[in-house]
């Protein structure tokens, strides 16, 4: 860049911090100098070093200062001196002692420590005694105290001390608040050849007609037409800025529901909070399975229970969970307690959501088809892979003419559109599905099956008390956490819900 | 799901053949049970819960076996009559009204087999018999007992025996209060002013079922041959199939079944009855359900390689071992199993239904995209929550306090109240120990957490909250609810009522914002959000959300040390206005 386009770049403050380099060469001075703050100096330096104007040395050093304790010391003289001093002409014990030396009690027992290493004292019966050596050290300054005056007086850099004195600054290191390091940092310039040139050139006339920025005004009066436009650094870094955005997980579930949509399935929605008449007994789910214990559902203090269920269904569930019902069923064999179910729950399931859908489908509605996508929830403890909140894919095909190949077929379709092409199946036990069925799909990029896929075709028990007739009814209930975790390739299934802004932010878009 | 440990070599034995590793692995995954672990001597597998039958080393090497073709079809279980009697007294109709029981003969115990037969009946206990809730089992030596035996139910204090692993003698309410096996089950016999017990003919007490065995006489050693096994508990079907279960697994041992005359009051019965039941098949159905063109003879073998038998012309004969087969769909799964449901091949029917999105979920969408297009950054935070960011870090009472005596008469003042929210029974953690009531909590917890992070921070999201209401199946209603916050050092009611209005004006509605107090909020600067379809007519309005800045003592209570300007707003409710619903 040649002087005039360089001068034609320069930014109002480095305009202002030009005139002051040739005499100062040190950001501290150069600060003092120009009356500019040390942040706007500082940016400045750097913009021209960018312009290779000057370049900048940081060094940084570290002096030995005296500690709160070592000015004290060096003006009333070192606690051991002290303590010498005043067992000097008569043994005293240890009260009298503190007493008369003004020593706290940390003080006088690093003294004693001291003393007694280098024998300048002795203890007899409590009583402190100094010695022939003790009367020694007292008549002349000791190499602590003139360590502690050279560094009152120099700054002093560790690198720079002489043995004696590191011996010295060794000992004052291990005692308290007597001395300290203090870094300094310090910033030198040193001009280019450019930077020569320009200090010597008067860019401040060279620089009046120009404009800084263009304003409605300019355009108005037409004051631009015979000026020039500073230069700017087109290749600067310029601050972040965050654009509005949709949550990673709601990007993927956006997806997931126009893959449904995409095939012909209708939304069901309904609340997080159920009945267990609905989450459970509904889905013909014995009152006595592990699932509606407290170490997996999640219960209600309050309101405890829910309303009936709708009396003519709730009979149906009844006669099907006690012997069967109308349906060549065992049933479950027990007695079914219409108080059990109605305790409300979070939802461990969206399948809730289609057990109601059948108890209002009319048989003038079929074929149909439905899905949901939502929040469930299990009584678990939070770890790497397990959430208490989970969202799950719910889907369910009622038609008369459906059958396993189908089910099959549904999963395998929304898998390939989920991003996966690989898929397995394999048999499965679920309390209202007969035949059940679990499956993975392989996740090609990090190389293994993950497990998603629980499915089956509701039992006749959980279709003919809903529905009225026994059609086969296909169901699945994919989590779809793990296929989200996958796709971001997330470790760690909290992440999910970390709500770390930078994380958000940051996060690539679904790929579909 | 319960886990097995089975001896590897034992299992091979009673299966009959080898299996490289691979082919045992994927074989027994494609049975319906979960490999654990594998290695020289042990394999470990998980059972489904519904299979019971499987959860000793015999009755899944048994189920293997059939599964790979080495020995299919209905295994035939011979009952010898042992001619031997349980008599069961009325006085346990209310308190645990049926045993089930059988002897099983010429056994050779060993270290391994007692080890295989506590594995069954503690599976059993914790699955199929819910932790001894349904059922429990007992296994009693015969040489230590003396026939027949009554099963009655007696004064606590009048049992005295010395309980399994003790060595002094102790009442029934002792074992409950003492003995560690009683502590752990005692709550079982809770209340009950007596206790079941099975007695032998010279008056020693076999076992308090469903607590403890007798050292004496409930305890089985190598050198014990015969067996009498007793399931006890409330319901009869139950537990002849848990009978079932083991003594079908003692024969696979090598042992012989004898059955024994039940006297109970209205009655004799015989047990155990190890004939199959029978249900009907139906070859159309079947092929119906799977999408399959199976012949009979193709279904019989597939219905054999389960273990099952078949009586032409179209009875399935189910094994009596097995609990889960309640309706034909049962054996109908046994078959798909049995096909391999890697055999089948994946389809998709031609069948035409549309597709229709839920409409406030279109709206919610709608509302999402407008504020991204503000520049806003979406949120995701769980519904559970707790009592302190609710109420309290909100500038709420946490104290159960009555809003009418609290009601100040100075407008300036705001009242002191409490946000009702929904709370957990068994909420695993204080943290999560509620259903959130309204979503700014939410969204300043986010804040707080992020307090590190580039500013401005301007967040938002849509989510469900809970709240108490009559109208509701659950007395709980939820809404949608949607929170803004704007957080940054230039943040003010301004900026966030500019949000509000671009919405509003994209969703094209009126609304007002009327002067209110809010103990969130600085005093005069909220307000609440207030739909008017008809600006005129003053029925026609509507509070569905307020606005303001945060007081700045929230805002401490938050630890955040950069103002806050939000509104909160009821997404339903606005749909439902919008739409005239």
């Amino acid at each position: 860049m040649d002087t005039n386009n360089l001068i034609d770049s320069l930014h109002p403050l480095e305009i202002k911090v030009i005139p002051f380099l040739k005499e100062n060469k040190t950001l501290k001075t150069l600060v003092n100098a120009s009356g500019l703050s040390e942040v706007e100096v500082m940016r400045t330096l750097q913009w021209l070093s960018n312009k290779s104007v000057l370049n900048i040395t940081a060094d940084s050093k570290k002096f030995i200062e005296l500690d709160e304790n070592g000015k004290t010391y060096l003006e009333q003289g070192l606690p051991e001196k002290r303590f010498l001093i005043t067992i000097k002409d008569s043994p005293l014990n240890m009260n009298d002692l503190i007493e008369k030396s003004g020593l706290n009690r940390e003080e006088f027992n690093v003294c004693i420590g001291l003393l007694r290493k280098s024998g300048s004292i002795i203890i007899e019966n409590q009583i402190f005694r100094i010695t022939e050596l003790g009367n020694k050290f007292l008549e002349k300054e000791s190499l602590d105290e003139l360590f502690l005056k050279k560094i009152s007086e120099n700054h002093i850099i560790t690198e720079d001390l002489a043995p004696e004195e590191k011996f010295a600054f060794d000992n004052f290191s291990k005692r308290k608040n007597i001395i300290k390091i203090v870094e300094e940092k310090t910033k030198t310039i040193e001009l280019t050849d450019i930077g020569n040139q320009l200090v010597n050139t008067n860019i401040i006339s060279k620089t009046e007609k120009r404009i800084d920025r263009l304003t409605p005004e300019m355009l108005k009066n037409g004051d631009w037409k015979n000026k020039v436009f500073r230069r700017y650094d087109v290749k600067i870094n310029v601050p972040k800025i965050y654009r509005g955005k949709r949550h990673f997980v709601n990007q993927a579930l956006d997806y997931a529901k126009r893959v449904w949509l995409e095939m012909g399935f209708k939304e069901m929605k309904g609340p997080m909070l159920q009945s267990s008449f609905w989450n459970f007994d509904a889905l013909f789910t014995a009152q006595d399975h592990p699932v509606r214990e407290l170490q997996d559902t999640f219960f209600i203090k309050e309101p405890k229970i829910s309303k009936e269920p709708p009396q003519e269904i709730a009979k149906r569930v009844k006669d099907v969970h006690e012997f069967g019902g109308d349906l060549n069923s065992l049933g479950w064999q027990y007695k079914w307690n219409p108080k059990a179910a109605l305790q409300n729950v979070l939802r461990t399931h969206t399948t809730v959501l289609s057990a109601k859908t059948l108890a209002k489908l009319k048989k003038g509605d079929l074929p149909a088809k439905f899905f949901a996508v939502g929040k469930c929830f299990r009584n678990e403890t939070l770890d790497f892979s397990h959430l208490f909140e989970f969202n799950q894919t719910e889907g369910i095909v009622i038609d008369p003419n459906a059958n396993f190949k189908h089910l099959l077929g549904y999963l395998k379709a929304f898998a390939k559109k989920m991003g996966y092409e690989k898929i397995r199946f394999r048999p499965a036990y679920f309390p209202y599905t007969e035949p059940s069925v679990e499956g993975d799909v392989y996740d090609p990029v990090r190389k293994k099956w993950i497990e998603i896929i629980a499915a089956g075709i509701f039992r006749p028990e959980v279709v003919k008390p809903l529905l009225g007739v026994d059609i086969p009814v296909l169901a699945w209930g994919p989590g779809i956490d793990r296929m989200i975790t996958g796709a971001y390739n997330i470790k760690d299934i909290r992440e999910l819900y970390k709500n770390d802004l930078k994380q958000i932010r940051d996060m690539k878009e679904w790929m579909h | 799901m319960p886990t097995i440990n089975v001896n590897r070599k034992v299992f091979e034995k009673l299966v009959g053949k080898t299996l490289p590793e691979n082919e045992l692995k994927e074989r027994i995954s494609m049975l319906g049970t979960d490999l654990e672990s594998v290695d020289e001597n042990e394999i470990q597998v998980e059972i489904f819960p519904n299979r019971p039958d499987m959860l000793s080393e015999q009755g899944f090497a048994r189920a293997f076996s059939s599964f790979i073709g080495v020995k299919t079809g209905l295994r035939n279980y011979e009952v010898k009559q042992s001619g031997e009697k349980v008599i069961i007294d009325s006085s346990v109709n209310q308190i645990r009204p049926f045993t089930v029981c059988a002897i099983v003969k010429n056994l050779k115990f060993d270290d391994e087999k007692i080890r295989e037969i506590i594995q069954i009946q503690e599976k059993l206990h914790v699955t199929f018999c819910r932790n001894r809730k349904k059922g429990a089992i007992g296994i009693y030596p015969m040489e230590k007992i003396k026939m027949p035996i009554k099963y009655m139910a007696k004064n606590p204090n009048e049992i005295k025996f010395i309980p399994l692993e003790f060595n002094r003698e102790m009442t029934g309410l002792q074992v409950l209060s003492q003995h560690p096996t009683g502590r752990e089950y005692g709550h079982l016999l809770e209340g009950l002013e007596k206790f079941p017990v099975f007695i032998d003919a010279d008056e020693n007490v076999l076992s308090i079922p469903p607590i403890i065995n007798s050292h004496m006489t409930g305890k089985i050693n190598e050198e014990t041959t015969n067996v009498f096994i007793e399931c006890s508990g409330f319901e009869f079907h139950t537990l002849s199939i848990c009978l079932n279960i083991i003594v079908t697994a003692l024969a696979d041992m090598g042992g012989e079944v004898f059955s024994m005359d039940l006297e109970y009051p209205d009655g004799k019965k015989v047990t155990p009855n190890l004939s199959p039941r029978k249900m009907e098949f139906d070859l159309a159905y079947c092929n119906k359900i799977l999408g399959l063109d199976l012949n009979l003879n193709e279904a019989i073998k597939l219905l054999e390689k389960m273990g099952y038998g078949f009586e032409n012309p179209n009875t399935v004969l189910i094994p009596a071992y097995r609990a889960d087969v309640l309706h034909i769909i049962d054996p109908i799964e046994d078959i798909a199993i049995a096909f391999g449901y890697e055999n089948f091949q994946e389809e998709i029917p031609n069948v035409s239904t549309v597709g229709h999105e839920d409409e406030l979920e279109i709206f919610k969408r709608k509302v999402s995209q407008i504020l991204i297009g503000l520049g806003l950054l979406e949120i995701n935070t769980y519904h559970l929550s707790n009592n302190e960011e609710q109420n309290q870090k909100m500038g709420f009472e946490t104290d159960d306090l009555n809003i009418e005596q609290n009601k100040e008469e100075n407008n300036e003042e705001p009242k002191k109240s409490r946000i009702k929210v929904v709370e957990l029974t068994n909420a695993l953690t204080q943290d999560y120990s509620i259903l959130r009531a309204w979503m700014l909590p939410s969204s300043l917890n986010v804040l707080s957490n992020n307090k590190t992070c580039d500013y401005p921070q301007h967040i938002f999201e849509i989510g469900n909250v809970f709240n108490h209401s009559n109208t509701t199946e659950t007395f709980v209603k939820e809404h949608d609810s949607l929170s803004i916050c704007l957080c940054g050092p230039d943040v003010d009611f301004t900026k966030i009522k500019q949000i509000l209005d671009t919405l509003m004006r994209a969703l094209d509605t009126n609304y007002e914002t009327d002067p209110t107090n809010h103990n969130s909020f600085i005093p005069g600067r909220v307000a609440n959000i207030i739909q008017s379809s008809d600006p005129k007519h003053n029925e026609h309005k509507q509070q569905i959300g307020f606005i303001g800045e945060l007081s700045p003592q929230v805002l401490e209570n938050w630890e955040l040390n950069m103002p806050v300007a939000c509104f909160e707003l009821n997404i339903s409710q606005l749909f439902k206005l919008l739409n005239n619903i």
